[in-house]
């Protein structure tokens, strides 16, 4: 395993389209949820138990190996807002793209063909993290940080949060990351063994129902 | 990158911009439209889809930053139809879009080409910027950088990416410059010494000959890409 593959994968520059979404913040933002570090940090620890934790099951079990349609289909299932569904797999065509040409792989190629408009997002992230060497944990780690990381850095433009609090935010949680991250990687190596159903299906209601909200903005800075 | 060239139709998508497509065809000439907030983008790429739709295959991508506007205006206009216009999301970042991450942008393109192709040329606008943005080589074949002479007559002066190495700059509105106090022979000036030999156009698009010039400009390019 390379360390430094790891950062490359990690990078909130690596080119797979994260820049134009907010994890739910920009909706929440104007719902009056999101109005400070504080309220930013609470969201995103939200996020990080619920989505984030399937979004690293999902990443965990692809990176070891687990059929990518099963898990896409998982992920599906575990995705009740139509509008994240369709983020997921815009998010997941354009990591697949930034992927296959950073990590070329007969795998990543495969899974191309079977979803030629995209797979859910993590599962492409976990089969990338194989392409470039890395395992179940490293996949983990890249999804439990995306699912905070992008809602922090979009914070900072929705409400011109001074940059330095934001990334504290992204500093307290890191103990809970772990623990998201061991809880997802145990989840993700029993799916081997006891299938798609060994993954937590832990939902956010409010982020679900916030991203239908916000797909029928006319005004919007994120695409989600 | 040639990862694709053995593929059938049915293969994968290119992973960049190959100048072919999956099933070995020449993929459409991509010229990028960038330049400052209100300069006249979008109105070029109208009066560009005006002037050229009858002889060639045309789709627009837009990047918007935080609206629909310009591909609405686009389909307002009806200057093609609906299913040739694709606006891109660019999450409050329009120069990151169409340059350090462009896989937004690919994908709109790779999709215009899969279900209205094929195509000659596919315009693709960004959101109105600031004088450092420009297109990705990734993205398009050639770029047009699109000033205007009410946002001042200094900007050729001031240089800057776009203005100093965009393949064509164009100083739109030149009907507003006596209206402005703008010197238009001193931007044609400024111009010259920030680009040497690449071509500079001045234009009006709310008077005669419109957008001729820049149209003549991009059939050349069509024309070297086809060569
Ligand atoms: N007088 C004059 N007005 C023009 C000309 N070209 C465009 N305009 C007007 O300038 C305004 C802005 O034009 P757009 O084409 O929307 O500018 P844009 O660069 O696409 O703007 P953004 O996408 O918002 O950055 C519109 O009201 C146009 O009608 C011109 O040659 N002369
Ligand atoms: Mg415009």
């Amino acid at each position: 395993m390379s360390r430094a593959a790891l950062l490359v994968l990690a990078d909130g520059r690596f080119p797979a389209g994260g820049h134009a979404h907010s994890g739910g913040a920009e909706e929440a933002v104007k719902a009056g949820r999101i109005t400070g570090a504080a309220s930013l940090e609470e969201f995103c620890r939200g996020r990080l138990h619920t989505a984030g934790l399937v979004a690293a099951s999902l990443a965990a079990a692809a990176a070891v190996g687990v059929d990518a349609v099963a898990l896409d289909a998982a992920a599906d299932a575990r995705t009740a807002s139509p509008a994240l569904r369709v983020a997921a797999r815009k998010l997941g065509r354009q990591l697949m793209r930034a992927a296959r040409a950073t990590w070329p792989s007969g795998e990543l190629d495969e899974l191309a063909r079977r979803f030629p408009k995209g797979a859910h997002q993590p599962v492409v992230l976990g089969v990338a993290a194989r392409a470039a060497g890395l395992g179940a944990v490293e996949a983990a780690y890249c999804a439990a940080y995306e699912s905070v990381s992008g809602p922090a850095s979009a914070t900072v433009r929705l409400l011109s949060l001074d940059p330095f609090d934001a990334t504290g935010v992204l500093a307290r949680l890191a103990p809970t990351v772990d623990l998201v991250v061991d809880r997802a990687v145990e989840a993700g190596r029993r799916v081997v063994g006891g299938g798609v159903e060994e993954l937590p299906a832990g939902a956010a209601p409010l982020l679900e129902i916030g991203a239908e909200v916000h797909a029928a903005w006319a005004v919007r800075l994120f695409a989600s | 990158m040639h990862l694709d060239h053995a593929h059938t139709h049915n293969g994968p998508s290119a992973v960049s911009a190959d100048a072919h497509r999956p099933d070995g065809s020449r993929r459409a000439l991509r010229i990028g439209l960038g330049g400052p907030v209100g300069s006249g983008k979008t109105a070029t790429v109208a009066a560009l889809c005006r002037a050229l739709r009858e002889e060639l295959s045309l789709a627009v991508v837009t990047n918007d930053i935080y609206t629909r506007e310009d591909a609405e205006f686009l389909l307002r206009e009806a200057v093609l139809p609906p299913e040739r216009i694709t606006a891109v999301e660019t999450g409050a970042c329009p120069h990151t879009a169409i340059r350090d991450d462009i896989s937004a942008n690919l994908e709109a393109v790779e999709d215009l080409e899969d279900e209205v192709g094929p195509l000659d040329l596919i315009l693709v606008e960004s959101g109105g910027d600031n004088l450092t943005a420009t297109f990705s080589k990734g993205l398009v074949d050639a770029q047009i950088f699109v000033i205007d002479v009410a946002g001042g007559d200094d900007i050729p002066r001031k240089g800057g990416p776009g203005v100093t190495t965009a393949d064509l700059l164009v100083v739109n509105k030149t009907d507003l410059a006596p209206y402005v106090g703008s010197d238009l022979a001193r931007m044609a000036a400024d111009a010259k010494a920030q680009r040497a030999e690449l071509p500079v156009v001045f234009q009006s698009l709310r008077s005669e000959p419109g957008v001729r010039d820049v149209a003549d400009w991009v059939r050349a390019q069509l024309t070297a890409w086809r060569a």
